[in-house]
Protein backbone atom coordinates (compact mmCIF):
# COMPACT_ATOMS: atom_id res chain seq x y z
CA UNK A 1 0.00 0.00 0.00
CA UNK A 2 1.78 3.45 0.81
CA UNK A 3 5.18 2.65 0.66
CA UNK A 4 6.93 5.57 2.81
CA UNK A 5 9.27 7.55 0.84
CA UNK A 6 10.93 9.64 3.25
CA UNK A 7 11.22 8.84 6.74
CA UNK A 8 12.49 11.08 9.14
CA UNK A 9 12.69 10.45 13.00
CA UNK A 10 14.11 12.45 15.68
CA UNK A 11 16.40 13.95 13.68
CA UNK A 12 17.99 17.19 14.98
CA UNK A 13 20.91 19.13 13.73
CA UNK A 14 23.03 22.09 15.14
CA UNK A 15 25.79 23.87 13.19
CA UNK A 16 27.94 25.75 15.69
CA UNK A 17 26.35 25.95 18.96
CA UNK A 18 22.78 26.89 17.64
CA UNK A 19 20.47 24.34 17.13
CA UNK A 20 18.59 24.65 13.59
CA UNK A 21 16.20 21.47 13.71
CA UNK A 22 14.83 19.94 16.99
CA UNK A 23 13.48 16.13 16.88
CA UNK A 24 12.00 16.09 13.49
CA UNK A 25 9.48 13.49 12.33
CA UNK A 26 8.02 13.12 9.41
CA UNK A 27 7.15 10.40 6.58
CA UNK A 28 6.64 11.00 3.00
CA UNK A 29 4.48 8.20 1.56
CA UNK A 30 4.40 7.59 -2.41
CA UNK A 31 1.83 9.34 -4.28
CA UNK A 32 1.84 12.65 -1.46
CA UNK A 33 2.09 16.56 -1.95
CA UNK A 34 3.72 17.76 0.70
CA UNK A 35 4.55 21.82 0.93
CA UNK A 36 6.36 22.83 4.00
CA UNK A 37 6.05 25.93 5.09
CA UNK A 38 8.64 28.16 7.50
CA UNK A 39 10.05 31.55 7.76
CA UNK A 40 13.07 32.11 6.59
CA UNK A 41 15.62 30.24 8.95
CA UNK A 42 13.43 27.95 9.98
CA UNK A 43 15.60 24.89 9.17
CA UNK A 44 14.20 24.47 5.78
CA UNK A 45 17.43 24.08 3.72
CA UNK A 46 18.91 22.39 6.44
CA UNK A 47 16.17 20.04 6.44
CA UNK A 48 16.88 19.64 2.60
CA UNK A 49 20.15 19.38 2.44
CA UNK A 50 19.93 16.70 4.91
CA UNK A 51 16.89 14.71 2.50
CA UNK A 52 19.54 15.47 -0.23
CA UNK A 53 22.58 13.88 1.75
CA UNK A 54 24.49 17.60 0.73
CA UNK A 55 24.68 17.25 5.23
CA UNK A 56 25.32 14.23 6.97
CA UNK A 57 22.80 13.24 9.83
CA UNK A 58 23.87 14.10 13.51
CA UNK A 59 21.01 12.98 15.68
CA UNK A 60 18.40 10.22 14.69
CA UNK A 61 17.61 9.07 11.60
CA UNK A 62 16.33 9.33 7.88
CA UNK A 63 15.46 6.77 5.39
CA UNK A 64 14.74 7.08 1.49
CA UNK A 65 13.01 4.13 -0.15
CA UNK A 66 13.27 2.29 2.57
CA UNK A 67 16.63 2.87 3.06
CA UNK A 68 18.92 4.71 5.68
CA UNK A 69 20.36 7.64 3.56
CA UNK A 70 24.01 6.39 4.05
CA UNK A 71 23.69 2.95 1.99
CA UNK A 72 21.15 4.87 -0.71
CA UNK A 73 22.50 4.83 -3.53
CA UNK A 74 19.89 4.97 -6.02
CA UNK A 75 19.90 8.64 -6.27
CA UNK A 76 18.48 8.48 -9.85
CA UNK A 77 15.14 8.17 -8.38
CA UNK A 78 14.84 11.91 -7.21
CA UNK A 79 14.79 15.26 -8.62
CA UNK A 80 15.73 18.53 -6.95
CA UNK A 81 15.03 21.57 -8.33
CA UNK A 82 17.14 23.88 -6.59
CA UNK A 83 16.30 27.48 -5.52
CA UNK A 84 19.68 28.69 -7.92
CA UNK A 85 17.99 27.08 -10.66
CA UNK A 86 16.32 30.42 -11.63
CA UNK A 87 19.53 32.33 -11.46
CA UNK A 88 21.02 30.89 -14.28
CA UNK A 89 23.39 33.01 -17.32
CA UNK A 90 19.56 34.04 -19.36
CA UNK A 91 21.80 34.95 -21.60
CA UNK A 92 22.93 31.20 -22.41
CA UNK A 93 22.01 30.18 -26.47
CA UNK A 94 20.20 27.26 -25.43
CA UNK A 95 16.79 26.12 -26.45
CA UNK A 96 14.00 24.38 -24.19
CA UNK A 97 14.79 20.90 -25.67
CA UNK A 98 18.66 21.75 -25.42
CA UNK A 99 18.64 22.01 -21.81
CA UNK A 100 15.77 19.35 -20.69
CA UNK A 101 18.08 16.91 -22.85
CA UNK A 102 20.93 18.04 -20.73
CA UNK A 103 19.10 16.38 -17.75
CA UNK A 104 19.72 13.02 -19.61
CA UNK A 105 23.64 13.80 -19.03
CA UNK A 106 24.43 11.45 -15.71
CA UNK A 107 22.24 8.75 -17.02
CA UNK A 108 23.42 8.37 -20.38
CA UNK A 109 26.88 7.73 -19.03
CA UNK A 110 30.08 9.23 -21.03
CA UNK A 111 30.72 8.91 -24.71
CA UNK A 112 26.72 8.05 -25.39
CA UNK A 113 24.61 10.13 -27.98
CA UNK A 114 21.22 10.73 -27.07
CA UNK A 115 18.77 8.15 -29.54
CA UNK A 116 15.32 8.69 -30.58
CA UNK A 117 13.67 7.07 -27.56
CA UNK A 118 15.49 9.42 -25.31
CA UNK A 119 14.21 12.73 -27.76
CA UNK A 120 10.95 11.14 -27.12
CA UNK A 121 11.45 10.98 -23.28
CA UNK A 122 12.88 14.74 -23.76
CA UNK A 123 9.32 15.53 -25.26
CA UNK A 124 7.15 13.75 -23.43
CA UNK A 125 9.11 15.99 -20.05
CA UNK A 126 8.29 18.75 -21.80
CA UNK A 127 4.67 18.20 -22.60
CA UNK A 128 4.22 16.83 -18.69
CA UNK A 129 5.15 20.53 -17.83
CA UNK A 130 2.84 22.40 -20.42
CA UNK A 131 5.72 23.60 -22.51
CA UNK A 132 5.62 21.90 -25.50
CA UNK A 133 5.27 24.81 -27.51
CA UNK A 134 8.53 26.45 -26.32
CA UNK A 135 10.85 23.63 -27.15
CA UNK A 136 12.75 25.54 -29.50
CA UNK A 137 12.25 28.62 -28.20
CA UNK A 138 15.85 29.80 -26.36
CA UNK A 139 15.47 29.42 -22.44
CA UNK A 140 15.95 33.10 -22.18
CA UNK A 141 12.58 34.29 -24.02
CA UNK A 142 10.84 32.67 -21.28
CA UNK A 143 8.96 34.31 -18.19
CA UNK A 144 10.15 33.08 -14.94
CA UNK A 145 7.55 31.04 -14.36
CA UNK A 146 7.93 29.15 -17.99
CA UNK A 147 11.77 28.50 -16.74
CA UNK A 148 11.04 26.98 -13.41
CA UNK A 149 9.04 24.80 -15.90
CA UNK A 150 11.80 23.94 -17.76
CA UNK A 151 13.96 23.18 -14.96
CA UNK A 152 11.34 20.92 -13.49
CA UNK A 153 11.03 19.21 -17.06
CA UNK A 154 14.68 18.35 -17.33
CA UNK A 155 14.07 16.78 -13.26
CA UNK A 156 11.37 14.54 -14.31
CA UNK A 157 13.44 13.39 -17.42
CA UNK A 158 15.23 10.85 -15.77
CA UNK A 159 11.86 9.47 -14.05
CA UNK A 160 12.57 10.40 -10.81
CA UNK A 161 10.04 9.03 -8.34
CA UNK A 162 10.44 11.59 -5.67
CA UNK A 163 10.43 15.37 -7.23
CA UNK A 164 11.85 17.92 -4.50
CA UNK A 165 11.53 21.98 -5.30
CA UNK A 166 13.12 24.47 -3.30
CA UNK A 167 11.06 27.65 -3.25
CA UNK A 168 9.46 26.90 -6.93
CA UNK A 169 7.41 29.92 -7.16
CA UNK A 170 10.19 32.84 -6.71
CA UNK A 171 10.31 34.20 -9.84
CA UNK A 172 6.86 33.13 -10.53
CA UNK A 173 3.90 35.84 -11.67
CA UNK A 174 1.04 35.81 -8.88
CA UNK A 175 -1.21 35.52 -11.44
CA UNK A 176 0.25 32.30 -12.81
CA UNK A 177 1.17 30.57 -9.07
CA UNK A 178 -2.56 28.81 -9.79
CA UNK A 179 -1.83 27.29 -12.99
CA UNK A 180 1.57 26.58 -11.81
CA UNK A 181 0.28 24.56 -8.73
CA UNK A 182 -2.09 22.93 -11.57
CA UNK A 183 0.79 21.61 -13.05
CA UNK A 184 2.13 19.99 -10.39
CA UNK A 185 -1.49 18.45 -9.51
CA UNK A 186 -0.94 16.52 -12.72
CA UNK A 187 2.76 15.51 -12.57
CA UNK A 188 1.34 14.12 -8.74
CA UNK A 189 -1.82 12.35 -9.64
CA UNK A 190 -1.22 11.47 -13.29
CA UNK A 191 2.72 10.61 -13.30
CA UNK A 192 2.56 9.49 -9.94
CA UNK A 193 5.39 11.37 -8.51
CA UNK A 194 5.88 12.17 -4.94
CA UNK A 195 6.16 15.96 -4.89
CA UNK A 196 7.73 17.62 -1.52
CA UNK A 197 7.52 21.26 -2.21
CA UNK A 198 9.36 23.78 0.06
CA UNK A 199 7.99 27.69 0.54
CA UNK A 200 8.69 30.58 2.67
CA UNK A 201 5.52 31.79 1.50
CA UNK A 202 2.26 30.83 3.24
CA UNK A 203 0.12 32.72 1.02
CA UNK A 204 1.68 30.35 -2.20
CA UNK A 205 1.01 26.90 -0.46
CA UNK A 206 -2.05 25.71 -2.87
CA UNK A 207 -4.79 23.63 -1.90
CA UNK A 208 -3.56 21.28 -4.32
CA UNK A 209 -0.60 19.83 -1.63
CA UNK A 210 -2.26 16.75 0.17
CA UNK A 211 -0.29 17.56 3.21
CA UNK A 212 1.55 20.66 4.87
CA UNK A 213 4.04 20.87 7.30
CA UNK A 214 4.94 24.02 8.93
CA UNK A 215 8.50 24.12 10.28
CA UNK A 216 10.18 26.33 12.50
CA UNK A 217 13.21 24.45 13.98
CA UNK A 218 10.32 22.09 15.54
CA UNK A 219 7.96 20.76 13.15
CA UNK A 220 4.64 22.28 14.35
CA UNK A 221 1.76 20.77 12.06
CA UNK A 222 2.19 17.76 9.93
CA UNK A 223 -1.44 17.24 8.58
CA UNK A 224 -3.74 17.02 5.19
CA UNK A 225 -4.60 20.04 3.95
CA UNK A 226 -8.29 20.36 5.33
CA UNK A 227 -6.75 20.04 9.04
CA UNK A 228 -4.03 23.01 7.68
CA UNK A 229 -6.73 24.91 6.79
CA UNK A 230 -8.90 24.81 9.92
CA UNK A 231 -5.78 26.11 11.71
CA UNK A 232 -7.30 29.47 13.23
CA UNK A 233 -5.10 32.70 13.24
CA UNK A 234 -3.29 32.97 16.77
CA UNK A 235 -1.93 28.98 15.91
CA UNK A 236 -0.56 30.43 12.47
CA UNK A 237 0.95 33.43 13.97
CA UNK A 238 2.47 31.02 16.74
CA UNK A 239 4.10 29.18 13.26
CA UNK A 240 5.29 32.10 11.94
CA UNK A 241 5.67 33.86 14.97
CA UNK A 242 6.81 34.41 18.44
CA UNK A 243 5.31 33.05 21.45
CA UNK A 244 4.83 29.25 20.96
CA UNK A 245 2.25 27.17 22.80
CA UNK A 246 0.97 23.95 23.10
CA UNK A 247 -0.34 22.40 20.15
CA UNK A 248 -2.97 19.73 20.72
CA UNK A 249 -3.17 18.03 17.33
CA UNK A 250 -3.68 14.23 17.02
CA UNK A 251 -0.45 14.12 15.65
CA UNK A 252 2.28 11.83 17.02
CA UNK A 253 4.58 15.07 17.52
CA UNK A 254 6.18 16.22 20.07
CA UNK A 255 4.69 19.42 21.84
CA UNK A 256 6.78 22.46 22.94
CA UNK A 257 6.77 24.84 25.61
CA UNK A 258 8.85 27.27 25.13
CA UNK A 259 9.93 30.74 23.87
CA UNK A 260 11.34 30.67 20.13
CA UNK A 261 13.91 33.44 19.47
CA UNK A 262 14.61 31.58 16.42
CA UNK A 263 12.12 33.00 14.44
CA UNK A 264 13.48 35.80 12.82
CA UNK A 265 16.79 34.66 12.08
CA UNK B 1 45.12 33.40 -56.52
CA UNK B 2 43.82 30.12 -57.21
CA UNK B 3 46.84 29.01 -59.56
CA UNK B 4 48.53 30.51 -56.45
CA UNK B 5 47.74 28.34 -54.28
CA UNK B 6 47.84 25.63 -56.51
CA UNK B 7 51.47 26.36 -57.60
CA UNK B 8 53.02 27.37 -53.92
CA UNK B 9 53.64 25.27 -50.87
CA UNK B 10 53.27 28.11 -48.68
CA UNK B 11 49.85 28.96 -50.11
CA UNK B 12 48.26 25.92 -49.63
CA UNK B 13 49.84 25.35 -45.83
CA UNK B 14 48.26 28.78 -44.80
CA UNK B 15 45.03 28.17 -46.17
CA UNK B 16 44.32 25.07 -45.65
CA UNK B 17 45.98 25.48 -41.85
CA UNK B 18 43.49 28.62 -41.95
CA UNK B 19 40.22 26.41 -42.82
CA UNK B 20 41.06 23.94 -39.89
CA UNK B 21 41.61 26.92 -37.15
CA UNK B 22 38.60 29.02 -38.97
CA UNK B 23 36.46 25.89 -37.47
CA UNK B 24 38.58 24.66 -34.47
CA UNK B 25 38.62 28.12 -32.44
CA UNK B 26 35.31 29.15 -32.75
CA UNK B 27 34.24 25.95 -31.95
CA UNK B 28 35.80 25.75 -28.43
CA UNK B 29 35.03 29.49 -28.35
CA UNK B 30 31.31 29.04 -28.27
CA UNK B 31 32.11 26.91 -24.99
CA UNK B 32 34.76 30.03 -23.67
CA UNK B 33 32.38 32.69 -24.23
CA UNK B 34 29.20 31.29 -22.31
CA UNK B 35 31.63 30.26 -19.62
CA UNK B 36 32.78 33.71 -19.29
CA UNK B 37 36.19 32.70 -19.65
CA UNK B 38 36.86 34.67 -22.80
CA UNK B 39 39.96 36.43 -21.04
CA UNK B 40 41.76 33.04 -20.61
CA UNK B 41 42.31 32.70 -24.13
CA UNK B 42 44.24 36.54 -24.20
CA UNK B 43 46.12 34.68 -21.53
CA UNK B 44 46.99 31.59 -22.68
CA UNK B 45 48.00 33.27 -25.96
CA UNK B 46 50.45 35.61 -24.14
CA UNK B 47 52.12 31.95 -22.56
CA UNK B 48 52.34 30.63 -25.86
CA UNK B 49 54.24 34.22 -26.50
CA UNK B 50 56.71 33.15 -24.18
CA UNK B 51 56.85 29.59 -25.07
CA UNK B 52 57.97 30.72 -28.67
CA UNK B 53 60.53 33.43 -27.59
CA UNK B 54 62.43 30.48 -25.50
CA UNK B 55 62.29 28.06 -28.26
CA UNK B 56 63.58 31.29 -30.93
CA UNK B 57 65.96 31.79 -27.64
CA UNK B 58 67.35 27.96 -27.87
CA UNK B 59 67.68 28.05 -31.52
CA UNK B 60 69.43 31.11 -31.66
CA UNK B 61 71.90 29.80 -28.80
CA UNK B 62 72.59 26.14 -29.40
CA UNK B 63 73.30 25.60 -32.90
CA UNK B 64 72.17 22.09 -32.48
CA UNK B 65 68.99 23.02 -31.96
CA UNK B 66 68.13 24.88 -35.15
CA UNK B 67 65.23 22.43 -36.24
CA UNK B 68 63.30 23.25 -33.24
CA UNK B 69 60.00 24.17 -34.25
CA UNK B 70 58.64 26.95 -31.71
CA UNK B 71 55.36 25.52 -32.42
CA UNK B 72 55.49 22.94 -30.05
CA UNK B 73 57.40 24.54 -27.50
CA UNK B 74 54.52 27.33 -27.80
CA UNK B 75 52.08 24.33 -27.27
CA UNK B 76 54.54 22.72 -24.25
CA UNK B 77 54.00 26.74 -22.33
CA UNK B 78 50.14 26.66 -22.95
CA UNK B 79 49.55 24.04 -21.58
CA UNK B 80 51.56 24.48 -18.44
CA UNK B 81 49.77 28.33 -19.00
CA UNK B 82 46.60 26.55 -18.46
CA UNK B 83 47.39 24.30 -15.55
CA UNK B 84 48.55 27.15 -13.68
CA UNK B 85 45.62 28.74 -14.58
CA UNK B 86 43.45 25.94 -12.71
CA UNK B 87 45.52 25.63 -9.96
CA UNK B 88 45.22 29.52 -8.81
CA UNK B 89 41.28 30.07 -9.52
CA UNK B 90 41.57 27.22 -6.38
CA UNK B 91 43.56 29.32 -4.44
CA UNK B 92 42.03 32.38 -5.32
CA UNK B 93 38.48 30.33 -4.92
CA UNK B 94 36.88 34.23 -4.36
CA UNK B 95 38.50 36.07 -6.73
CA UNK B 96 38.87 33.22 -9.65
CA UNK B 97 39.06 36.00 -12.76
CA UNK B 98 42.53 36.95 -11.39
CA UNK B 99 44.15 33.80 -12.38
CA UNK B 100 43.94 35.42 -15.82
CA UNK B 101 45.91 38.73 -15.22
CA UNK B 102 48.12 37.23 -13.23
CA UNK B 103 49.25 34.31 -16.03
CA UNK B 104 48.16 36.77 -18.52
CA UNK B 105 51.62 39.58 -17.21
CA UNK B 106 53.71 36.61 -16.41
CA UNK B 107 53.60 35.56 -20.06
CA UNK B 108 54.65 38.69 -21.19
CA UNK B 109 57.12 38.87 -18.76
CA UNK B 110 58.55 35.87 -19.23
CA UNK B 111 58.66 36.69 -23.17
CA UNK B 112 60.24 39.99 -23.29
CA UNK B 113 63.45 37.96 -20.68
CA UNK B 114 63.54 35.62 -23.68
CA UNK B 115 63.27 38.01 -26.30
CA UNK B 116 65.85 40.66 -24.60
CA UNK B 117 67.88 37.89 -23.85
CA UNK B 118 68.24 36.67 -27.84
CA UNK B 119 69.30 40.21 -28.38
CA UNK B 120 66.81 40.45 -31.23
CA UNK B 121 66.06 37.37 -33.76
CA UNK B 122 66.82 36.37 -37.26
CA UNK B 123 63.25 34.79 -37.56
CA UNK B 124 60.64 37.67 -37.96
CA UNK B 125 58.93 38.00 -34.20
CA UNK B 126 56.59 40.15 -36.14
CA UNK B 127 54.95 37.33 -37.94
CA UNK B 128 54.10 35.53 -34.61
CA UNK B 129 52.71 38.60 -33.12
CA UNK B 130 50.31 39.13 -36.08
CA UNK B 131 50.39 36.17 -38.34
CA UNK B 132 51.61 35.68 -41.80
CA UNK B 133 50.52 33.81 -44.70
CA UNK B 134 54.28 32.43 -45.42
CA UNK B 135 55.15 31.30 -42.44
CA UNK B 136 53.64 27.78 -42.13
CA UNK B 137 55.90 24.61 -42.67
CA UNK B 138 53.95 21.53 -44.29
CA UNK B 139 54.78 20.02 -40.66
CA UNK B 140 52.79 23.39 -39.16
CA UNK B 141 49.93 22.13 -41.05
CA UNK B 142 49.96 18.47 -40.11
CA UNK B 143 50.50 19.19 -36.17
CA UNK B 144 47.39 21.77 -36.53
CA UNK B 145 45.54 18.90 -38.35
CA UNK B 146 46.32 16.06 -35.81
CA UNK B 147 45.23 18.95 -32.92
CA UNK B 148 41.83 19.12 -34.74
CA UNK B 149 40.73 15.90 -35.15
CA UNK B 150 41.49 15.22 -31.83
CA UNK B 151 39.82 18.52 -30.28
CA UNK B 152 36.87 17.61 -32.71
CA UNK B 153 36.29 14.33 -31.43
CA UNK B 154 36.48 15.09 -27.86
CA UNK B 155 34.03 18.00 -28.14
CA UNK B 156 31.68 15.43 -29.99
CA UNK B 157 32.68 12.92 -27.27
CA UNK B 158 32.00 14.56 -24.77
CA UNK B 159 29.52 17.49 -25.75
CA UNK B 160 26.58 16.36 -23.17
CA UNK B 161 28.83 16.53 -20.46
CA UNK B 162 30.61 20.23 -22.06
CA UNK B 163 27.22 21.52 -22.76
CA UNK B 164 26.10 21.03 -18.72
CA UNK B 165 29.06 22.12 -17.36
CA UNK B 166 28.70 25.48 -19.53
CA UNK B 167 24.94 25.94 -18.41
CA UNK B 168 24.82 25.31 -15.17
CA UNK B 169 28.41 24.08 -13.92
CA UNK B 170 26.87 23.44 -9.94
CA UNK B 171 23.88 20.91 -11.59
CA UNK B 172 26.63 19.28 -13.40
CA UNK B 173 28.66 18.67 -10.39
CA UNK B 174 25.75 17.64 -8.35
CA UNK B 175 24.78 15.34 -10.73
CA UNK B 176 27.58 13.56 -10.24
CA UNK B 177 29.43 13.66 -13.99
CA UNK B 178 33.16 14.03 -13.86
CA UNK B 179 32.92 17.81 -13.80
CA UNK B 180 36.63 18.37 -12.79
CA UNK B 181 37.76 15.82 -15.50
CA UNK B 182 35.75 17.16 -18.61
CA UNK B 183 37.16 20.96 -17.51
CA UNK B 184 40.61 19.88 -17.18
CA UNK B 185 41.01 18.33 -20.73
CA UNK B 186 38.49 21.28 -21.86
CA UNK B 187 41.14 24.02 -20.44
CA UNK B 188 43.98 21.76 -22.29
CA UNK B 189 42.09 21.72 -25.46
CA UNK B 190 42.21 25.63 -25.61
CA UNK B 191 45.48 26.04 -24.92
CA UNK B 192 46.03 23.89 -27.67
CA UNK B 193 44.22 25.55 -30.19
CA UNK B 194 45.44 28.77 -29.00
CA UNK B 195 48.80 27.48 -30.35
CA UNK B 196 47.82 26.02 -33.31
CA UNK B 197 45.88 29.42 -33.83
CA UNK B 198 48.75 31.73 -33.43
CA UNK B 199 50.77 31.26 -36.73
CA UNK B 200 48.10 32.26 -39.49
CA UNK B 201 46.09 35.03 -36.79
CA UNK B 202 49.03 35.98 -34.22
CA UNK B 203 49.22 35.54 -30.49
CA UNK B 204 47.83 39.14 -30.10
CA UNK B 205 44.66 37.93 -32.13
CA UNK B 206 44.06 34.87 -31.32
CA UNK B 207 41.64 35.46 -28.78
CA UNK B 208 39.37 37.26 -30.55
CA UNK B 209 38.86 34.15 -33.32
CA UNK B 210 37.91 32.37 -31.05
CA UNK B 211 35.10 35.04 -29.16
CA UNK B 212 34.01 37.80 -32.04
CA UNK B 213 32.01 35.06 -34.12
CA UNK B 214 30.76 33.65 -30.88
CA UNK B 215 29.77 37.39 -30.15
CA UNK B 216 28.48 37.51 -33.61
CA UNK B 217 26.74 33.97 -33.61
CA UNK B 218 25.01 34.64 -30.28
CA UNK B 219 23.16 37.34 -31.34
CA UNK B 220 21.21 35.56 -33.94
CA UNK B 221 20.92 31.91 -32.93
CA UNK B 222 18.98 29.99 -32.15
CA UNK B 223 19.60 27.27 -29.76
CA UNK B 224 23.49 25.88 -28.87
CA UNK B 225 24.17 23.60 -31.75
CA UNK B 226 22.76 26.61 -33.74
CA UNK B 227 25.14 28.80 -31.71
CA UNK B 228 28.37 26.17 -33.28
CA UNK B 229 27.41 25.97 -36.25
CA UNK B 230 26.98 30.10 -37.08
CA UNK B 231 30.47 30.54 -34.84
CA UNK B 232 32.54 28.10 -36.95
CA UNK B 233 30.98 29.51 -40.42
CA UNK B 234 31.43 33.24 -39.74
CA UNK B 235 35.17 32.00 -38.15
CA UNK B 236 35.57 30.12 -41.27
CA UNK B 237 34.52 33.59 -43.29
CA UNK B 238 36.54 35.57 -41.78
CA UNK B 239 40.24 33.24 -41.64
CA UNK B 240 39.51 32.95 -45.97
CA UNK B 241 38.64 36.35 -46.59
CA UNK B 242 41.04 37.91 -44.64
CA UNK B 243 44.17 35.32 -45.63
CA UNK B 244 42.55 36.02 -49.26
CA UNK B 245 43.03 40.25 -48.67
CA UNK B 246 46.22 40.12 -46.93
CA UNK B 247 47.20 37.74 -49.77
CA UNK B 248 46.87 40.03 -52.44
CA UNK B 249 47.29 43.61 -49.56
CA UNK B 250 50.23 42.46 -48.51
CA UNK B 251 48.77 42.89 -44.63
CA UNK B 252 49.38 40.52 -41.77
CA UNK B 253 46.41 38.38 -42.03
CA UNK B 254 45.80 38.73 -38.11
CA UNK B 255 44.94 42.32 -39.14
CA UNK B 256 42.02 41.14 -41.70
CA UNK B 257 40.96 38.66 -40.49
CA UNK B 258 39.93 40.39 -36.99
CA UNK B 259 38.34 43.03 -39.20
CA UNK B 260 36.26 41.06 -41.10
CA UNK B 261 35.28 39.18 -37.66
CA UNK B 262 34.28 42.54 -36.55
CA UNK B 263 32.01 43.86 -39.44
CA UNK B 264 30.30 40.34 -38.89
CA UNK B 265 29.62 40.86 -35.35
CA UNK B 266 28.69 44.78 -36.44
CA UNK B 267 26.05 43.08 -39.00
CA UNK B 268 24.79 40.71 -36.86
CA UNK B 269 24.04 43.11 -34.35
CA UNK B 270 22.45 45.52 -37.45
CA UNK B 271 20.37 42.97 -38.20
CA UNK B 272 18.92 41.93 -34.68
CA UNK B 273 17.81 46.04 -34.22
CA UNK B 274 15.89 45.75 -37.99
CA UNK B 275 14.22 42.46 -36.88
CA UNK B 276 13.86 44.32 -33.46
CA UNK B 277 11.61 47.32 -35.65
CA UNK B 278 9.59 45.60 -37.20
CA UNK B 279 6.23 44.53 -35.18
CA UNK B 280 6.16 40.99 -34.07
Amino acid sequence: MEQPIIEIAHVSYRYEKENVLEDINLTINSGDFLGIVGPNGSGKSTLLKLILNLLKVQKGSVKLFGQEISRFKDWQNIGFVSQKANSFNTGFPATVFEVVSSGLTKKLGLFKFMGKADQAKVMRAIESVGMHEYAGRNIGELSGGQQQRVFIARALVSDPKLLILDEPTVGVDVKNVQSFYEMLDDLNKELGITLLLVTHDIGTISDKVTHVACLNKNLHFHGNTAEFESLNKNEMSEIYGHDVHVLTHNHDHHHHHHHDKGADR
Amino acid sequence: MISGILQYEFLQNAFLTGMIIGIIAPLLGVFIVVRRLSLIADALSHVTLAGIAASLLLEKKFIGLSGLNPLYMGMAFSVAGSLFIEKLRAVYKHYQELAIPIILSGGIGLGVIFISLADGFNTDLFSYLFGSVSAVSRLDLWTILIISVLVIALVVLLYKELFLLSFDEEHAKASGIAAKSVHFIFIVMVALVIAASMRIVGILLVSSLMTLPVAASIRIAKGFKQTIFLSMLFGEISVLGGLTISYYIDLAPGGTIVMIAVLILIATILLKKLAGIKPA
